[in-house]
């Protein structure tokens, strides 16, 4: 079974090729659906395949800048993405990201600062799952209220409606996001990206597990907008990542490739099932994958008050990334193949 | 006015290229300042130039990765769309279902 294995050039370990492409289209189909870089899920993933956590974390990175290209490409065919706003965030992003990486590094100076990192992206993942599911629970007493009125709710209606106050802000100049169909303050969009680009700096995270919801509750995009505009950030982003992290020597290209051919097929399986999958839909599955990623840092969190558990935290909380990319990516796999079968039945019911 | 937009698109641009944090914002994390060297002796062909590459220049080895990521990522989107197409799924437009 050696044909199995390749010798990695750079890192010099030899890794199970298929692993790479399974993981590959699993991190593909998640990342082009949710709209985010899944960092949290594939660096674990390449070192349970053998690689070194610096090679981890730069082929991840190498990765992850083709990956969301592809999956930028697709969700701008479908109109998902809006470059304007794309672009007035990147701006946000770049400063917030680097006020927060000094920040870690003026704290650092003051003491211990990893723990209490750790517990504010926890408490932060906990904010966020609740603000999903207070959302979907606040929208779906809206859609019942309709019902016993005998009305049907309007199709655009949203539970939380955050962005409808900020948007009363009008700080000139104000833009107008024609894809997103908003016109607000510029200044929302920029302090959002520079609030998110912080927290990700402070974090030390891509950011696509903040910035999506962001998009959504604050600035108040349409959740395939914030999708596919989070994408083309994660992907101008991911490609300089890249290039940073390949000339200090820790990106193995041929790992990097052979997760490609996966991801490849993955992110337009995940772009393409935003389709089909209701804006709501996409909402609720995010809401889940937080709660995943939250109970895997709670696993490692515990670990100084629970010795004897270390081992078993450690590998329960990869397995659980690992389950958890499985289980959804093959829930929007079948939800994409169910959808692609009943567009093509309307479409024969036409001709 | 619209010199020094300019100026702020231009400053913007260098900010974006040359802030050496922005790649954590892709997903990084810390990492030793270790020189690591590849071990060619078991390698051969395509892969032993690619280590060989590396070993000499990081720089040039950076520019064809940073090169190669993206021409692969948009050669393998275009065989997706082709494949998809193929089936017939309608990849041109969606109807926005609801928020």
């Amino acid at each position: 079974m050696d044909w199995l294995y390749i010798l990695m050039p750079i890192a010099g370990v030899k890794i199970f090729w298929p692993g790479l492409i399974i993981l590959g289209i699993g991190v593909g189909i998640i990342g082009g659906f949710f709209g985010m870089g899944g960092a949290w899920m594939v660096t674990p993933g390449l070192n349970i395949l053998g690689f070194p956590m610096a090679f981890a974390i730069g082929t991840d990175i190498a990765h992850m800048a083709g990956k969301s290209l592809i999956s930028t490409m697709r969700h701008g065919k479908f109109g998902n993405v809006d470059y304007k706003l794309g672009l007035i965030m990147l701006a946000g992003t770049v400063i917030g990201f680097e006020v927060g990486a000094q920040m870690v590094m003026w704290l650092e100076r003051l003491g211990s600062v990893e723990k209490v990192v750790r517990w504010i992206y926890v408490g932060l993942l906990l904010f966020i799952a609740w603000t999903v599911f207070h959302d979907i629970n606040k929208r779906r007493a809206k859609q019942k209220a309709a019902e016993a009125r005998g009305e049907a709710v309007d199709a655009l209606a949203t539970g939380i409606e955050w962005h409808k106050t900020l948007h009363k802000i009008k700080i000139p100049p104000m833009v107008h996001l024609k894809v997103a169909g908003i016109t607000c303050s510029a200044w929302l969009p920029i302090f959002v990206s520079f609030f998110t680009g912080w927290l990700a700096g402070i974090l030390g995270i891509g950011g696509g597990l903040i910035r999506m919801p962001a998009l959504i509750y604050l600035v108040g995009c349409p959740t395939h907008v914030a999708v596919g505009t989070d994408l083309f950030e994660v992907a101008i982003s991911g490609l300089y990542g890249a290039a940073t992290y390949t000339f200090k020597g820790r990106t193995e290209l041929v790992a990097a490739m052979i997760m490609l051919v996966g991801a490849a097929c993955g992110a337009q399986v995940g772009a393409v099932a935003t389709k089909y999958i209701k804006g709501y839909g996409i909402r609720i599955m995010f809401g889940w994958a937080v709660i995943g990623c939250m109970v895997s840092i709670l696993m490692k969190l515990v670990q100084p008050w629970l010795p004897a558990y270390k081992k078993a935290l450690d590998i329960g909380a990869t397995w659980l990334v690992l389950g958890l990319i499985s289980v959804m990516s093959a829930y929007i796999f079948i939800k994409m193949v169910q959808g692609v079968k009943q567009e093509l039945a309307m479409k024969q019911q036409k001709i | 006015m619209k010199k020094r937009m300019q100026r702020y698109w231009w400053a913007l641009i260098s900010l974006v290229l040359f802030a050496p944090s922005l790649a954590l914002a892709a997903g990084g994390g810390k990492m030793a300042p270790v020189v690591i060297v590849a071990d060619t002796r078991k390698l051969d062909g395509l892969m032993a130039w690619w280590a060989n590459l590396y070993n000499e220049s990081h720089l040039q080895f950076m520019i064809l990765t940073i090169i190669i990521i993206p021409v692969t990522g948009v050669i393998f989107g275009v065989l997706a769309d082709i494949v998809m197409g193929w089936i017939g799924i309608d990849l041109k437009s969606r109807e926005l279902a609801e928020h």
